[in-house]
């Protein structure tokens, strides 16, 4: 048995966690959620510098060519440290999607330029409320140009292209379609969580290119999400082990009637609650990044499973964190917010929990037939 | 990572399942023995081959396995029908209590039959006075020159009426506060003045016992640890009650609420197809899972020669409301006939309804939800206790309902 990461795999998570204490402690994501800026540039070219935005990308096209398990512990301590950054768009989704669908020039043109990190990219799917429907897109290509509105794009303001999925003639398609140009207008917009940029995409007539040679399998869509889950689980993970140890030292310094507040069984429970979800949610994400790196037939149900574990833990610890805090955690000046904030955006991307949870059963009942 | 054995480990499973393959009792005769005698039976088999208790010492019985070693072997014994374990308690967690505790001359006479099952042995430790709060007990002995005398009341002793010895922990000083005034004692249970009383659980059921001692004499070579050390000494015994206990909740698995959901129908589609069932089924499969990935996370350590982490303390405080939770939900999918417990009858035999009824015991035994919680939180998350009132007052001045 060796469900484990290795000794070189750990080694690398106490330099990704050593780093970002120091770059990316918590003022640096108050900066962000307080001012103008959708990002922290300079921390982007840090971490670009680290080689973090090359990890899986293959080394003839400048990336490191690492596994995904580098990548799951990279996006556990993003997560841990709420860094306000563009990497779930430009890595988990957009590289993956130009590394699993582009033709050998669109990956020859772009992922040198991702894994460097001096390009971000950002995938665009949603198109308003609701649950996203792969068959009925209202984003339309014709010809070389592209028509439709997506909102929300995450960060869209500083992506030098999205990966847009579109309809067509032939069918679903992901497009290439570069953001500076005069076929788009682009607005902010304010979501949950100001420290990650949000945009409206209107796209009239824009000019875009399809991905790859063809039309597009839904399944090969929903196996780019797949993926995109596993990672986005870990960075979740980190967010709720930060929001479980904040709560668990503030209860331990805060005293209410003569005694810290950790001592009170209501506390403690709701603590080891946290605990309890957290460690089924790592367990989970185990198993999906194991699906993930060995190209598992079972990607489909770990990825679910670890997503939704991910949601249900990251949203818990995040709401908990504050209600330890009492008062002290509903205000702007303490920090419990923070993950709230990410918490709940990361769960709402790439389809909510009531989707995940959907998946699941159906690659469980997938499974159980196969088996 | 990978799922696969170490080539050692791959050597010792070939050698465990060859072994199993040829002496698992598979022939009818057998099974007309009353489920004790089975268990005895097999439990002989396997300690006369080496292959009972084999993490412990060859001197006690065993071969001196590995951690990780017991657990293949588990997993191997698994994968058959075999008789109930009747030994778990004085094998999992009185064996070690012996070892840790016992003189040399004890060991060797009381481990060996243990492992082979000759010997059956039970835990007297709650009452009816204090279950979580363990260390409130009454039960006393008295010193009466070489002997004690013990004098009082146990409850839900698992297996009391089959068992041959007992360790009971008793007060032998209520003049000092609680946990200072304990001792620890093995007992012969057909020792005159030991009477023992079946409860009837609300399953119907009796797996346990009420024990009552009314002037029990028992020998004091036969206390394991110092007069007053009792504490210490049952804690070695409840630190290996959490391993024993763990994990098997039965058949109550994910894929038994998939088969119900596919059977029964919600306004005239499977219910399987409704998204309020979709989404029982994989909060289920999320806490299922995250227990089996834990479990594999914990084999890795034990593989590597580590200690696995706290987060094995989980096991019992997901799975057992888990099992609740299901079971209760599986009967109202079935809508009025959920009712039906008549094994004849019942949709999967019933085992949706005794899983329903049995629930509640397990969030209760071997530790409450609630003392499970408080563990995870003291010892995981390091919060400090609860004040206790009873702290630094001797035992017959603390406050009783």
């Amino acid at each position: 048995m060796n469900f484990e990461f290795s000794d070189e795999q750990q080694l690398l998570r106490e330099q990704a966690r050593g780093f970002l204490t120091e770059y990316c402690p918590a003022s640096v994501v108050r900066a962000v959620l307080d001012g103008d800026q959708d990002w922290d540039a300079a921390l982007w070219q840090k971490v670009a510098d680290m080689g973090w935005t090359a990890t899986v990308i293959p080394e003839a096209y400048g990336g490191l060519g690492l596994s995904y398990y580098e990548l799951a512990i990279i996006a556990e301590e993003m997560g841990r440290s709420a860094a306000p950054l563009p990497f779930s768009s430009s890595v988990y989704l957009a590289s993956e999607a130009i590394q699993r669908f582009g033709t050998e020039a669109q990956k020859s043109a772009w992922l040198p330029r991702l894994a460097s990190g001096e390009c971000v990219a950002t995938v665009a799917m949603a198109e308003g409320a609701g649950r996203l429907a792969l068959g009925r897109l209202e984003t339309c290509r014709s010809g070389s140009q592209l028509s439709g509105t997506k909102v929300p794009v995450a960060d869209a303001s500083i992506a030098e292209v999205a990966v847009v999925l579109a309809r067509s003639e032939a069918g679903l398609e992901a497009c290439l379609v570069p953001l500076q140009q005069a076929g788009i207008s682009m607005e902010p917009v304010i979501t949950l969580d100001t420290s990650r940029g949000h945009s409206v995409i209107t796209f009239d007539g824009a000019q875009a290119e399809v991905l790859g040679h063809a039309a597009l399998d839904p399944v090969d869509w929903e196996s780019l999400l797949d993926g995109a889950a596993v990672l986005l689980a870990w960075e979740q993970l980190g967010l709720a082990e930060t929001a479980l140890t904040q709560a668990r030292d503030y209860a331990l310094q805060r005293f209410a009637f003569g005694r810290a507040i950790g001592s009170y069984q209501a506390i403690k429970h709701k603590l080891a609650n946290m605990y309890v979800k957290n460690t089924l949610a790592r367990s989970n994400a185990y198993y999906g990044v194991w699906a993930l790196a060995e190209g598992s037939d079972e990607l489909p149900l770990a990825a679910a499973t670890a997503r939704v574990a991910a949601i249900q833990a990251s949203t818990y610890a995040a709401e908990e964190n504050i209600q330890t805090h009492g008062g002290m955690g509903f205000t702007w000046e303490f920090d419990c917010h923070f993950y709230l904030r990410r918490a709940k955006l990361l769960s709402l991307a790439i389809g909510s929990e009531a989707m995940w949870q959907d998946r699941l059963v159906s690659a469980l009942a997938a499974h159980s037939a196969a088996a | 990572m990978d799922f696969n054995d170490t080539p050692e480990e791959a050597r010792f499973r070939e050698e465990a399942s060859s072994w199993l393959a040829k002496n698992a009792p598979t022939d009818d005769a057998f099974r007309t023995l009353s489920p004790l005698e089975q268990a005895k039976v097999w439990q002989k088999r396997k300690y006369d081959a080496g292959w009972a208790c084999i993490g412990w010492a060859p001197e006690f019985g065993g071969r001196g396995a590995s951690a990780i070693e017991e657990v293949i072997w588990r997993q191997e014994e698994s994968q058959y029908d075999l008789p109930a374990n009747f030994f778990l308690i004085g094998q999992g967690m009185i064996g070690p209590t012996l070892m840790a505790w016992a003189s040399d001359e004890d060991k060797a006479r009381f481990l060996p039959p243990l492992a082979s099952g000759e010997e059956v042995w039970c835990q007297l430790f709650s009452e009816p006075a204090g279950g979580s709060d363990l260390a409130a007990l009454r039960t006393r002995a008295e010193r009466d020159g070489d002997d004690w005398v013990i004098n009082g009341q146990k409850i839900w002793t698992s297996g009391a009426h089959y068992s041959d010895y007992g360790v009971i922990v008793v007060r032998t000083d209520p003049t000092v506060p609680k946990h200072k005034g304990l001792s620890y004692f093995y007992v012969d249970m057909k020792a005159p003045g030991v009477e023992i009383k079946p409860i009837k659980q609300l399953t119907g059921d009796s797996d346990f016992n009420e024990v009552y001692f009314t002037d029990v004499r028992v020998s004091d070579s036969q206390r394991l640890g110092e007069v007053g050390q009792g504490w210490q000494v049952s804690l070695t015994t409840l630190m290996n009650e959490r391993a024993a206990i763990g994990g098997s909740f039965g058949q109550m698995d994910v894929s038994l609420a998939v088969s119900v959901a596919e059977e029964v129908e919600i306004n005239g589609r499977p219910a399987l197809e409704d998204a309020a069932v979709r989404a029982r089924i994989a909060n289920w499969y999320v806490q299922e899972a995250g227990l089996k990935y834990t479990g594999y996370r914990s084999l890795t350590a034990l593989s590597r020669g580590a200690l696995p982490g706290p987060e094995n303390s989980i096991g019992k405080l997901v799975g057992a409301p888990k099992m609740q939770a299901m079971s209760s939900y599986l009967m109202d999918l079935l809508g009025a006939s959920g009712a039906i417990a008549d094994e004849s009858l019942a949709a999967k035999a019933g085992i949706i309804q005794r899983a329903y009824m049995g629930a509640p015991g397990l969030r209760i035994a071997g530790g409450t939800d609630e003392i499970m919680a408080n563990i995870i939180a003291e010892r995981v998350l390091g919060l400090p206790q609860e004040p206790r009132l009873d702290k630094g007052i001797p035992f017959n001045e603390v406050p009783t309902g």
